[in-house]
């Protein structure tokens, strides 16, 4: 067994220790530093970039809360305007349309009255009418002229008779 | 078999360079090119792999950055923060011996965790290491480690000779556990790549298996990199809080 040839172990140690010294000199010395600086400087990086993340939420979330606060103001200032507005026009509505009722229930009665005066002249003409008529037919047939007293008393009865 | 051919005999070393310094043989064999290969390759993977630097790494650093932050956590977990001094030298042992194991696997390479000296070089600066650390740190009081608080003093003629005989076998299981799966392995491996040949036709059987073998050798190089460098983190682990 080659392992057991002790005249081996001397040339064997010998290098074992030159090069495990030299690596591990170079590790000490160069890798493990320069790994250990590649690592820190991204987790420093990531924690800043975190930090940046945070912070950036948080003037989001105060500006959005400035927004919101803007726009509850002018909401209910708009709010109050509408409102204003509306009772404004309305108000104006209810005048315009309380005069205008008043000149129409004006007119109405006026109308109503002139109606009035235009049946009872109509009344009055068909009397006058009727009697001369009546006058008319009755000198046709009988040949002379008709009472005028007794024509109108006739014509009123009929009249009334009527209704 | 032709001694060329037998499963042990890819576990020789060959001395390529023979030096001596002294009476001191120290020859560059092939085990000392897989070594210097393993340092070259490691350094490289970690070095150039970070180059770029980027902040969203790709492919390469990823690998790079997984392997470091898997045994940064490693040492984290299993030490504590007081292991943060310690981390080059662990991700170094996890590095070395992983890289090694890996090396082993490519054809005509050779594993020099498969050499009991290796790894139980290894194990035994490890075990002195953190002996030193635990008697710098806890002085006297480190010898309080052989005996576990609440146990009955009638026990301790016992126990203490047991928790010795246990603290000073860590190197030696450390290193037997690393190099006895990687002679196993690489032995097993040849042993039925051999089969493949002498069966003629129906060597396709012994052909799937190594395909099979080869595969489950790598699981094994990566998980006895981890187990080695893991025990290294609980002997470190007890030096410093002893119990």
């Amino acid at each position: 067994m080659p392992q057991l040839d002790v005249s081996t172990f001397l040339p064997q140690i010998f290098w074992l220790v030159i090069t495990f010294t030299a690596l591990f000199l170079i590790m000490w010395k160069i890798a493990v530093p320069g790994i250990a600086n590649t690592l820190e400087t991204r987790q420093k990086r990531i924690e800043d970039n975190l930090d940046k993340a945070t912070q950036a939420k948080q003037e989001a979330e105060e500006t959005l809360a400035a927004y919101e606060a803007s726009m509850g103001e002018a909401r209910t200032e708009a709010q109050g305007i509408h409102a204003e507005a509306a009772k404004g026009l309305s108000d104006e509505a209810d005048a315009r349309g309380a005069e205008l009722s008043e000149n129409l229930s004006g007119k109405i009665s006026e109308s109503e009255a002139e109606i009035r005066r235009a049946v009872e002249a109509a009344m009055d003409s068909v009397r006058d009418i009727a009697t001369e008529v009546a006058g008319d037919a009755l000198e046709r047939l009988t040949g002379q002229p008709a009472d005028d007293k007794a024509l109108s008393g006739a014509v009123d009865r009929a009249l009334k008779a009527d209704g | 078999m032709a001694a060329g051919h037998s499963p042990l005999a890819q576990f020789e070393i060959k001395r390529w360079v023979p030096i001596e310094i002294g009476n001191v043989d120290v020859s560059f064999t092939n085990s000392s090119t897989f070594m210097v290969l393993t340092v070259i390759a490691t350094s490289a993977f970690l070095i150039l792999g970070m180059r770029r630097n980027a902040l969203v790494p790709g492919r390469w650093q990823s690998m790079v950055e997984l392997s470091y932050i898997f045994i940064a956590n490693l040492v984290k977990d299993t030490v504590g923060s007081e292991g943060r001094p310690y981390f080059p030298f662990i991700f170094t042992v996890f590095m070395f011996v992983l890289v090694g194991n890996l090396f082993g696997m490519v054809p005509y390479g050779f594993t020099f965790t498969s050499h009991i000296i290796v790894t139980f070089t290894m194990a035994f600066v490890v075990f002195i290491g953190v002996t030193i650390i635990a008697i710098a740190k806890h002085k006297m009081h480190f010898f309080t480690f052989f005996m576990p608080p609440g146990v009955p003093m009638i026990m301790a003629p016992l126990l203490i000779p047991i928790e010795i005989i246990s603290y000073l076998s860590r190197p030696i299981s450390l290193s037997v556990r690393l190099f006895a799966n990687m002679l196993a392995g690489h032995t097993l491996l040849k042993v039925f790549a051999g089969f493949v040949i002498s069966l003629g036709m129906f060597g396709v059987f012994p052909l799937a298996f190594v395909v099979a073998l080869t595969g489950l050798e790598i699981v094994i190089a990566l998980l006895q990199a981890f187990v080695f460098t893991i025990l290294t983190c609980l002997y470190l682990n007890d030096a410093l809080h002893l119990h």
